[in-house]
């Protein structure tokens, strides 16, 4: 609908060739309040003739109404929010878009409040370099260490020191040097490759686009020579082949493809690849996109993938390289930098999202607060706004991932409050923990259903818990003669037996039981996955670990038994003795006398023990299970 | 190699509108026609080929919109095969809101603000994508990718979620809904370059042609019908006239122009020294003008 291209001048051809192969440089401003930011990089802009005539109008009717005169304060190019304007602050970070005959440029000018390190954050997540400014007259201040540590966390390698407002201070020398010499000691630490120290005046131009007469002693290129040359060369085509998957693309039963962005690496069509979570294997068949299908697809590419084979994958999985895989674990430690008001708590449940994949998590420890100005590793039970701190983190479901060193687009997370859905953190993750690391789920060929089906029986667990004493052993072992003399096959772990082994190191605290339970619990869910029926006879008194334990198996595979017997009733029956000594006080944490226990409130089978027969409760339960086989 | 400059922000938009696509419940595409709407819309279709994109399109019509404008919607619908929703403020009819009478500011509330309202909240719509870019205005410039608006529509400057990466906070509490820009970091430039490589269709009122105009308050208004009363001291003058942005057509300046070719409009911009906005009459009201609009719930 749009007239034919012609020809473009041989000016302007020339122009948009080189436009095209321009490198782009990502940075950020940051540093304390009164620095500075906004006002150097609207001189910036304004000494480059990036700004447009009636913006510089605007500009000078804006300066005169805030009380200027006829001075341009250049910030208010930057601080776009009314507030940000009557307040003479920035608030929120501005990005701005601009072009020089050497490069592209995006910078995100952001605020130097504490009270706003999220948007600060925001802005460094994505760039390459961060220019820190630094006020001549007061030297570094504490948010000048703190952005410093926040961008060397944020994986920013390249700094800029803008030593500001060096007229104030009679362009001296000794004053810049003093400053450069003691910053490049605070960073040493931090892993910066490049680290380049300027003097500037933001409100003159000094030394801004060009070298100022003003400090004949300063031998080194203007702000933006070297923005326009600093190598900031980052290679993320030579990391594994990574792809988490964002949405599948079903338009018709005949096409099924995973779309998403290539996080780093290649791929090309017949190449292998496992899906992260499973471990199955497949190969790309054929890389689709609207423009026709292409041959090969590398990072920063948004495609859609079709596999050779059918596998289960889906938005939250990856596809990647199958001999360097990510990460599979539910248990990592992360950097986390806090935003809210209300603290970070350990225990706490809230919603862990990395780019693609979204779980609940808990912090299962705060290992320590980092003190952002010496850099000391201080205790903390909770995390306070703007505070930084490394924990280790329990997801309920494993996710997929990478150290955020070795990339920056697996490695990151940030942390959602469940009730308010607010983004309360951000994370950057350090390794998996434990049993995780290396070891990767296996796809077996013999599965869970091939093995009931050779059993001919449909695996279950039969989770009794009631007090000690109930009855939960004498039924449960009743019930596991019945189904033996079927010819089903089973397994009865006992509370009392398994204590003697598997769990002989813990006692009965409710620290204790807690892991008591998960563990037998995760022996049972093996067990199952074996094929077998599981009876699991644990007092196990807390709803949340039998939730838990229920939400380890398969829907419909734990069914919850209450043996429900009056503790009075119990405590007469007594086989080992037990209430006798707790009531006399020889037992600590004993459940139903000095630790509670907590009835289930939908068991699917509710067995009451007065005037009945263990043998006639056996029968109801197989009853119960014959029924369930049936359906 | 390294992706081109265009390439990586396409995928950029693609990434952001698959996003949407992926994590919310009813989301509209909102199509204003322009030389952005066209761009996204083409975006749109990329992200989810060989689908059809996931979302309607949903168009707020002020009943002032250049003509051209309505039949360039229409054809484009019918050509990609799109379901379009076209929303007006009833009551603004009724009431005969014109932006001559009652000012742009009124006018643009009650048929644009308003009737956009009225619409997401007819259809229940949770994610509305819109092609709002950071380079067009100053308080654009301070706005996340994602969006979040309260209850009442309203954009909270101050509460903004933190964006880091393309890690996207996407989840909605009862009531609130989001507003996603997939090319907040192109420029006008970008899109015009984007519009000549896919060979993109626009509405051709940002090609010059002979145009009937009006000079009104330093600006060439187009008298694109009869609605539009002329002062005694004004004459309707044919002139070679192009828009750079286009909206009301009351409201949207055109400038003198001999650009009738992308590239021809391309080279216009390499020397122009002015920006985009300058001839929108609703952004020149006040200082923070576009903020107010956009806390009220105004793109």
């Amino acid at each position: 609908m749009h007239g034919q291209p012609s020809v473009f001048s041989p000016e302007v051809a020339s122009l948009l060739d080189v436009e095209g192969s321009k490198s782009l440089l990502r940075f950020i401003t940051c540093g304390s309040v009164d620095d500075g930011k906004s006002t150097l990089i609207g001189r910036l802009l304004f000494d480059g003739g990036l700004v447009l005539d009636d913006q510089v109008a605007d500009l000078g009717r804006e300066s005169e109404r805030q009380g200027k005169g006829d001075h341009l304060d250049y910030s208010l190019l930057l601080d776009g929010l009314e507030a940000e304007r009557e307040q003479g602050i920035t608030i929120d970070v501005a990005y701005r878009y601009f072009s020089t005959a050497r490069r592209k440029f995006v910078v995100a000018d952001t605020p130097g409040h504490e009270e706003y390190t999220r948007n600060m954050v925001t802005g460094a997540s994505t760039a390459d370099l961060a220019i820190i400014l630094v006020d001549s007259q007061h030297g570094m201040l504490p948010q000048t260490c703190r952005h410093t540590y926040l961008a060397s966390l944020l994986g920013i390698r390249h700094v800029v020191v803008a030593v500001n407002k060096i007229d104030l201070v009679g362009y001296r020398s000794s004053i810049f040097e003093a400053l450069q010499t003691h910053y490049r000691k605070f960073v040493l630490t931090l892993g910066f490759e490049t680290v380049q120290a300027i003097p500037v005046s933001a409100r003159y131009g000094d030394n801004v686009t060009s070298r100022s007469i003003h400090t004949p002693w300063y031998q080194g290129p203007s702000l933006l020579e070297y923005l326009e040359t600093v190598d900031v060369g980052k290679e993320v085509t030579n990391t594994p082949f990574r792809f988490p998957i964002q949405w599948v693309n079903r338009p018709n039963a005949s096409f099924r493809g995973y779309a998403g962005e290539v996080a780093s690496g290649r791929i090309a069509v017949g190449d292998p690849v496992a899906v992260a979570k499973s471990g199955q294997k497949t190969a790309i068949k054929s890389i689709v996109t609207y423009d026709g299908e292409v041959a090969s697809a590398e990072a920063g590419q948004a495609v859609t993938l079709v596999l050779k084979d059918e596998v289960d994958a889906s938005r939250g999985n990856m596809l990647t390289s199958p001999t360097a895989r990510p990460f599979v674990a539910d248990q990592l430690q992360a950097h986390v930098i806090w935003f809210d008001a209300n603290p970070l708590l350990p225990g706490r449940s809230y919603i862990l999202r990395t780019e693609t994949d979204s779980v609940n998590a808990t912090v299962t420890k705060l290992k320590h607060r980092v003190n952002v100005n010496s850099f000391a590793r201080e205790a903390a039970k909770s995390l306070t706004m703007n505070e930084i701190g490394v924990c280790n983190i329990s997801t309920q479901a494993p996710i997929a991932f990478d150290a955020y060193k070795d990339n920056k687009t697996t490695g990151n997370f940030v942390i959602v409050d469940r009730l308010t859905n607010d983004t309360v953190g951000a994370g950057m993750i350090d390794f998996p923990l434990r049993r995780a690391a290396n070891v990767h789920w296996h796809a077996m060929d013999v599965n869970k259903q091939a093995r009931s089906a050779q059993k001919q029986q449909a695996p279950a667990v039969l989770w009794f818990t009631g007090l000690s004493g109930s009855g939960k052993s004498t039924i449960a072992n009743a019930l596991d003669r019945i189904l033996n003399a079927h010819g089903r096959h089973t397994y009865l772990l006992d509370g009392d037996n398994v204590r003697h082994g598997l769990n002989r190191d813990l006692g009965f605290t409710d620290v204790d039981r807690v892991e008591n339970i998960r563990r037998v619990a995760e022996v049972a869910k093996l067990m199952a996955d074996a094929g077998l029926i599981v009876l699991v006879s644990f007092i196990s008194p807390f709803r949340d670990e039998r939730r838990m334990a229920r939400e380890l198996m398969a829907e419909g595979e734990f069914i919850e038994i209450f043996v429900d017997t009056p503790i009075e009733e119990c405590a007469r029956r007594d086989p080992k003795g037990l209430y006798e000594k707790a009531r006399a006080g020889k037992i600590a944490n004993f459940t139903g006398i000095s630790s509670p226990y907590e009835e289930p409130e939908h068991p699917e089978l509710h067995l009451s023990t007065i005037d009945s027969e263990p043998t006639d409760l056996a029968l109801q339960i197989e009853d119960f299970l014959a029924r369930r086989q049936s359906q | 190699m390294a992706l081109s400059h265009l390439a990586r922000l396409e995928a950029e938009a693609i990434h952001t509108m698959r996003e949407v696509a992926a994590t919310s419940t009813n989301p509209v595409l909102l199509y204003s026609v322009g030389k952005d709407s066209s761009v996204l819309l083409h975006l749109a279709m990329k992200a989810f080929y060989p689908a059809k994109p996931p979302f309607p399109l949903l168009h707020v019509d002020t009943t002032w919109k250049f003509r051209e404008m309505i039949a360039f919607r229409d054809q484009v619908a019918r050509d990609n095969d799109l379901r379009l929703i076209v929303h007006i403020n009833e009551d603004g009819v009724a009431q005969g809101i014109n932006p001559f009478e009652h000012g742009s500011n009124v006018h643009t509330h009650l048929m644009k603000t308003v009737a956009l309202r009225q619409a997401l909240e007819k259809h229940r719509f949770d994610v509305a994508i819109a092609g709002a870019r950071r380079d067009e205005e100053k308080s654009r410039a301070k706005e996340r990718i994602f969006s979040l608006r309260t209850a009442g529509q309203a954009w909270d400057p101050k509460r903004q979620r933190p964006e880091m990466w393309k890690t996207f906070n996407t989840r909605l509490t009862p009531g609130e809904t989001m507003r996603v820009f997939p090319l907040s970091n192109w420029t006008e430039m970008d899109v015009w370059q984007y519009v000549l490589q896919e060979g993109i269709p626009v509405v051709p009122l940002y090609f010059a042609e002979e145009r009937p105009v009006v000079e009104r308050d330093g600006m060439l208004i187009m008298v694109d019908d009869d609605r539009m009363p002329l002062q005694p001291d004004e004459v309707v003058r044919r002139q070679h006239v192009r828009f750079r942005t286009l909206g009301c057509y009351p409201l949207t300046g055109a400038i003198l122009s001999s650009a009738t070719t992308v590239p021809e409009i391309i080279e216009e911009m390499v020397f122009s020294r002015s920006s985009e906005r300058r001839n929108r009459l609703v952004d020149r009201d006040e200082a923070s003008g576009m903020e107010r609009k956009k806390r009220e719930g105004y793109f």
